[in-house]
Order: structure tokens, then sequence, then C-alpha cells
């Protein structure tokens, strides 16, 4: 049986060649990134923003009427509510900022869900109530600072991890590579205003776990060429390192998007946000470690060297035991 | 390398299949099949966004508790100087900014009044839960400490879970979960409750009941601008009564608390045709309300419920049953719930709901369906690319991967975890990355192929040098997937566990197991090449 090879047997990419232009392009994109979160903020879903939220599914129409549930729910006079697309396009969630005294009123918010869902049911027969979440005020922001908290522990505890393994350079490689990935998709979610919500932190925090992977698999081979061709020029062995790599990169990234991409397509529509946050981040994961990840620790002065301690260390160990035997290395 | 001692093979066949069969009830026990009682009975539990329910996040206010705590010892200071022996005269008693602070009439008293105190300020296993001073030796000044006011939220805490957890019984909702949450909070989930408004109501109540005498000397007109004569308390008749919009003065001491109840019961009043609930003391209880009405026949007294009047009837005759009425514009709901929460106890604390999540049955079955079909395509896919990519080790692979489904099914099974929308995520997650390790340790079997090395040797090296890769990248993922399950609540953790067993279960079966029947095989077969 003739095997398929996506990648052919010997690539000879020079990937490293276009390290500035990209490095560049990757810094632009972190900078417009922060930018749009900064302008234009993220659209907080209710976990973040708190307030009153509806889902609802219309079950007859393609396609929800959400100019018009903006208009008819702005009109019950709680401030202007936020209605969008929700996964699919009939299935919209509604979100209503509480009044200031709802917080302290114990079932206030609800009533207020209840007389958005009244008000829809009325003018449109064929709806299904899917959910209807109240977050306060204090609960929203809390959520807010763990996110933050979590996604700086996960990405400097990672970054500690490499540092540990590898060395310093690796590490500082990792985090500038998780941190453009973190960036990028927080960038997209600002840029095209797509509801941010609990799960999207969640899938940032797996996008952090997954997509070190493949910067690892990269990592691990430098680490392995840097032994074995010490007079090697650096830019070089990156290439060898990441050609090398190649096959196992795109294939364990298609394995995943593979995976994913029915659950995007045919997956229920309140996990469309954490999946498509997946997906993105995989591509996003996949470019970072060669084209970050990999040049970075040209700037940062990795050198054969930066194993040679250990490797010498443990040398003399064996010297000494084996009475100053010289053991040359290939 | 192709060396798998027996025990070996033994062992992993034992975990494997052990974990494949705490699986089996998840996968048809729903489907009402009878289900032998040799074998494990858990199953994977489903989260509220797939199986529909309400959840509700309560918190307490912890200066509430200290606040009560503080009138509490007010009371007991008044009580014990009252009754020593000569009475101790002290005045100017008040509570401000967290502290009891009162005036002795008689300096000559302070070492009477520390005696009597002393005892008081020491909680249980001789915790100091109040710090005592005296200023201009006549002043004696109580501070809480630190520790007395942590024990006293944590004790509220504790038996407002209890009581949150009686009262939710009552509803006969089946299988709600309770469970404490961080030092103030309660989390309450009710499978199956689309509409959490009974619940909501149920839970709001204090269910603080006290009976007390009406002041019949307060000026009507001093009483509705909230100025109580001395020794009174101004509280609002509750909404939906007959003087709604008014409030009503009555004396502080010398009432009882609804604290001593052993029973209570919603009925209808059969002479007026009114919703009402009767209620049954305790011993104690019965004797003190017996004496409470006794010495007050034909006065009115207020019935008082979380600090509103349901009601001021007049005392007609002593009420000396152990039982007593209570009437107040019910409806036959809401004097069910009361009925309820008077039975539960008062809580100690009021709670407030401060996240409330409800999903419907429907979208969570919807939400099944479409997560699993996304599953099983998702599945077919990689299955596909494995063994289109790697031939024979692609098949292990997919063997592996089909373990490693079952094997994290049957772990979340007996762990008795939960499984949520975003855990379908995290199962999807895992099918994708699951084969991640067999790519690695496939592509460096190539590669070493390439380099001209033996097949054995090929193989062999390929788990060896690829394996430092898997576990660097599984133990990376293991630190993001623990500060998910650490910061993520409720369906966000639901995604973490399975990331975090994913982890482990994907491991074992891309490694050892595949090397075991890769080891296997090439020892059967010996082949000359492999075709990878």
């Amino acid at each position: 049986m003739k095997l398929l090879k996506l990648v052919p047997a010997d690539t000879n990419i020079k990937f490293l060649k276009l390290r500035v232009p990209f490095f560049i392009i990757s810094l632009l994109l972190i900078v417009a990134s922060w930018a749009a979160v900064f302008t234009q903020g993220l659209n907080y879903g209710v976990d973040f923003a708190g307030g009153q939220e509806v889902q609802i599914t219309f079950e007859q129409l393609d396609q929800a009427p959400i100019a018009d549930l903006r208009r008819s729910v702005a009109r019950l006079g709680y401030g202007a509510p936020v209605v969008q697309e929700f996964g699919a396009p009939n299935v919209v969630s509604i979100r209503v900022p509480l009044p200031a005294e709802a917080e302290a009123t114990p079932g206030a918010a609800t009533e207020i869900g209840n007389e958005v869902i009244a008000l829809i049911q009325g003018q449109y027969s064929d709806i299904r109530t899917d959910g209807n979440n109240t977050v306060s005020g204090k609960v929203a922001s809390e959520f807010r600072t763990d996110a933050v908290i979590a996604l700086a522990l996960a990405m400097l505890g990672v970054a500690m991890y490499i540092w540990i393994r590898f060395e310093w350079q690796f590490g500082v490689g990792a985090l500038f590579a998780l941190f453009h990935d973190v960036s990028l998709t927080l960038g997209l979610f600002a840029v095209f205003q797509l509801e941010f919500s609990l799960q999207i932190i969640a899938a940032i925090l797996a996008i952090i776990g997954y997509s070190l992977n493949d910067t690892i698999v990269v990592y691990d081979r430098v680490r392995e060429n840097l032994k074995k061709f010490r007079k090697m020029p650096l830019p070089e062995l990156l290439d060898l390192s990441v050609n090398e790599t190649l096959a196992r990169t795109v294939m364990t990234s298609l394995t995943l998007l593979v995976a994913l991409l029915p659950l995007l397509l045919f997956g229920p529509a309140s996990l469309f946000g954490l999946v498509l946050a997946i997906t993105v981040g995989l591509f996003v994961g996949t470019y970072s470690s060669v084209y970050l990840a990999a040049p970075i620790l040209i700037w940062l002065g990795v050198t054969s060297d930066s194993f040679v301690p250990q490797e010498s260390e443990a040398d003399r160990q064996e010297k000494i035991a084996r009475g100053e035997i010289e053991g040359g290395k290939a | 390398m192709l060396d798998f001692p027996l025990w070996k093979k033994i062992m992993l066949w034992v975990v494997t299949l052990t974990a494949v069969i705490m699986a089996l009830p998840s996968l048809f026990g729903a489907g009402g099949v009878d289900w032998p009682d040799a074998l494990p009975e858990p199953s994977v539990n489903l989260g509220l966004d797939l199986a529909g329910g309400s959840h509700l996040l309560l918190e307490a206010e912890a200066d509430e508790v200290a606040a009560q705590r503080l009138q509490n010892m007010e009371e007991a200071v008044r009580q014990a100087m009252r009754n020593a022996e000569p009475r101790i005269r002290i005045g100017d008693i008040s509570t401000s900014e967290g502290k009891l602070s009162f005036m002795l009439n008689e300096a000559s008293d302070i070492d009477r009044a520390r005696g009597l105190l002393e005892p008081m300020m020491q909680g249980q296993d001789l915790v100091r839960e109040w710090d005592l001073s005296v200023i201009d030796g006549q002043r004696m000044v109580l501070t809480p400490t630190q520790s007395g006011i942590e024990t006293a939220v944590n004790d509220a805490m504790e038996s407002a879970t209890e009581v949150v957890r009686r009262r939710i019984d009552e509803l006969g909702t089946r299988e709600p979960t309770i469970i404490r949450q961080g030092d103030t909070r309660i989390v309450v989930q009710v499978p199956g409750l689309d509409d959490p408004e009974a619940l909501k109501e149920l839970l709001g109540q204090t269910a603080q009941l006290e009976f007390k005498l009406v002041d019949q000397n307060a000026l009507p007109s001093n009483v509705q601008a909230g100025i109580a004569p001395p020794g009174s308390q101004i509280f609002p008749y509750a909404d939906g009564t007959d003087f709604e919009g008014q409030s009503i003065a009555v004396r502080r001491l010398g009432g009882i608390r609804g604290d001593r109840l052993t029973g209570a019961q919603a009925g209808v009043d059969p002479q007026t045709n009114e919703n009402v609930v009767t209620i049954q003391f305790d011993v104690q209880g019965g004797t003190r309300f017996c004496s409470l009405t006794q010495q007050n026949v034909n006065k009115p007294f207020a019935i008082i419920l979380d600090e509103e009047v349901l009601s001021a009837p007049n005392i007609n005759e002593p009420i000396c049953g152990g039982s007593a009425q209570i009437s107040g514009s019910f409806t036959a709901d809401s004097s069910n719930n009361l009925a309820i929460s008077l039975r539960s106890g008062a809580l100690p604390v009021p709670l407030t709901v401060i996240e409330e999540r409800t999903v419907s049955a429907e979208l969570g079955a919807d939400s099944i369906q479409r997560g699993l079909l996304a599953m099983l395509i998702g599945s077919i896919a990689v299955i596909v690319l494995m063994i289109a990519t790697y031939g024979r080790f692609g098949v292990y692979a997919t063997i592996a991967l089909v373990f490693n489904v079952l094997m994290l099914l049957g772990i979340m099974a007996f762990a008795n975890s939960t499984l949520t929308l975003p855990g379908i995520a995290g199962f999807v997650l895992t099918i994708g990355a699951a084969v991640d390790a067999n790519v690695l340790i496939n592509e460096r079997i190539r590669e070493e192929r390439k380099r001209g090395r033996r097949v054995i040797a090929a193989v062999e090296n390929g788990y060896k040098e690829a394996s430092r890769a898997i576990y660097d990248a599984n133990i990376t993922n293991f630190i993001s997937a623990c500060l998910l399950g650490f910061f993520g609540s409720g369906p966000i953790r639901g995604f973490a566990v399975v990331l975090i067993i994913g982890l482990f279960t994907s491991v074992f079966t891309a490694l050892p197991l595949t090397r075991m029947w890769v080891a296997g095989w090439l020892r059967k077969n010996r082949p000359n090449d492999i075709n990878v």
C-alpha cells in the first residue's frame, strides 16, 4: 500500500531567510491586536460584562431578526441591549444591562429576562428559550480578574518549564510565541467583535497548551542538532531542525484540525466561539513555532555551548571516573 | 524494546480493560439497559449545560454575620448584667464601628462585670473571640477578634448550606448539588429545573420568625415617620398584607423567636378560609409562648418574618398547646413556601443570588446530539488520515485512540466527574491531540529508517527519541489545563477535567500500548522492511 506523504521526505525550505520580515509582521500584528483590544474593546459576554442574558433559538426562521429584536427590546427601557448571533444564524443571545438596584433585589434580574422572553414570544411564536443567565457585576469582575491571572500564570508556568528543560533562551522564545498567539486571538475577537466569554478564556488556555506542542517538537530537535552539529551556523541549524520536524508539525496540526472542523461546522451552537478560538489558535500557534520561537533563538544568542556545559560537566565526571580517559564525541 | 515481559503485558491490559469496563455503564446505561449488578454502577454525570437545569450562586454578606453577632452580644451583655446578683447597672450601650461599648453606672462594679464577661468572650477550643478593654475605668469596649469573626462566618455558612439543602430537598427536585464555595458562597445546581423562580423565592427567605409585642404607646405619626419610642423598634408590613406600606412599632425585648420550632404546615383556616401556616414549638418554646400570651391577653402582638410584619393579631386567650397559627394574606404557594422555610430552619444569614444560569433541557439534548455527531465525524477523519499516512502503524494508533476515548470515559465515570458541553470539546481536542504522540513516533521511525537504521533499531529509536518531546508537550499541557481547572467554574472546569484525564490516557495508550502491539508484531514477523 502506498502511504500518504503530505510533506515530501526531504524538504529544504529556507524558513529562516524570511525571519526578519515575518518577525516585523508578527510584531505589527501584536501591536495591532492590542490596539484593537484597547480601542474597540472586547465584546464581553454576560460572564464578563454582568447583566441579564437570554438565549433564544428561532425554530422556523433561518435567520434571527436581530435588528428587529434590538429595537423591540430597547423599548423595554433597560438601556441598549446587546443582540447577537450565537453560533448559528437562527440562535441569538440578548443581553440587557441590569439597573443598579436590580443587583440587590433577588429575582429582579430574572424578571427582566422573563420580560424579554415574553416580549419576543409575543412577536414570534416559534421560539425556544435555551437559557436565562444572570451574572452580577461583582461576579463578572471576579471572572475578569481570574481570567487575566489564569492566562498570565499559564504563560509564565509553561515558559518556566521550558526554561528548566531547555535553556532560558528557549523559555523566552516560547513565552514570546505564546504571547503572540494569545494577542492575536484576542485581537481577532476585538476586531470582529465576537462574543468574548469564559469559554474563550478556556480556549486560549487550551491554545497555550497545544500551540506549545509544535514549539517543543522544534526545540527538541534544535537541542538535539546543537549537540550533533556543533560547528553549524545557527540559522542553518534552525532551518534544518524546522525542516526535519516539518512533517510532524504539519501532521499534528492537521489531525487536530480534522477533529475540530466537524465540531465547528456541525457542533452545538454554544461551542462555536470556543472551537473557533482553538482553531484560529492552532494556525497561529503553528506559524509562531516556526517563525517566532525558532528565529528568536538566533537573536538571543543560543550557541552549541548552551548545552555544552551540561555535557562537559557530565563528561568531566565520567573522565574522572574513568581516570582521565578521553571520551571524544563526534 | 521488543522484550515485553508477560507481567507487563498483563498489567497493561488489566489497566486498559478496567478503565474500559468502567466506561460501559455510561455508554449503555443511559439507554435503560439492565445493567448486571456485579459491574460498577457509576456512569458519567451530565453537566447542567447538557442535562438542562439551573445553577445558582448564592452569596452571604460576611458583614451581616458580624453585625448580627454584635447584636446578639449586646443582648447577652444586657441579660448578664441584669441577672447579676446584685444587678449591675449599665447605660449608654451602643454598637458602632463593629464594637460594642457600654458604661458602668458604678465604677466599683468593674471587676464583677469583667468576671461575668470573661467567659462569654471565649469560643470553642479556647479561641478568643472577643477582646475586652476598659476606658477611663468605667467604659467597657468589646471588640470582636479576627478569628472570632471568621469562626462565626464559617459556622453561619455551614448551617446556611445545611438549611439550603433541607429546603431544596423539600421541593422534591431530583439530585440537587449543594456545595459551599469559598468563604461566603454556596453553589446550588438542580438538574432538570427549567424555572428556578420557586427555588429562588424559597432560598431568598431567611425565615427568621419572631413574635413581638406591639408598642401601644407609640404615636402613630412618629411610627410612620420612622421614629421609634425608647425600647421599641419599627418594622414595615410585608407586601401583600392589609397594611402594606405602613409600619408598626414593637417592643424590642420580651418577644420570642421562631428558632424553637419543631414543625410547620401550610393549611387553610376553616373559619376564615384563609391560607395559614400552623407551627409547633418545642417544650421550652411552647412554655415561653404560653407565658407570653398569658401575660398579654387582649394586647396585640406582631408576627414578624425577616423583619417584615405579616400580621399583628390580638391575643384573645393564652395559647398553651405548643402550637400556633400564623396568618397574613398568604397565597397557597406562599404559605407552603413559608412552611418549608420554617421547617428547614432560619438561614443564619441572608443569601443573595449573584449568578444564575438556566439551560433548557431541549438545548442540552440538542448539544449532546450535535456534539456526538461532530465527535464521530472528527474521529473517522482522524482515523482515515492516520491509516492513510502510517499504514499498519496508523492502525495501531487508531486502536489506541479508541481505547483512549473509552478509558477517558471510564475514568471520568469512576471519578464521578461531570461531562459538560465544553467537556465534549475537550473530548474532540483529545481525539485530535491523542494521535500527536503516535505522529511524533511514526515520523521519527520514518526518519530513522531513512538514515539507514534496521527496522527494529528504527522503531526502538523512534519510541525513545519521540518520548522526550511527548512528555515535555504533555507536561506543558498539564500545566495550563490545571490552571484552567483551578480558575474555571462549572462547565469550564469540566473542560479542564477532560483535558487532564485525556493527557494521561493518551500518553498511556499512545506509548506503552502501541509499543506492546508493535513489539508483538515485529517479533512474530521479523520484517526486513516496514511501510511507515
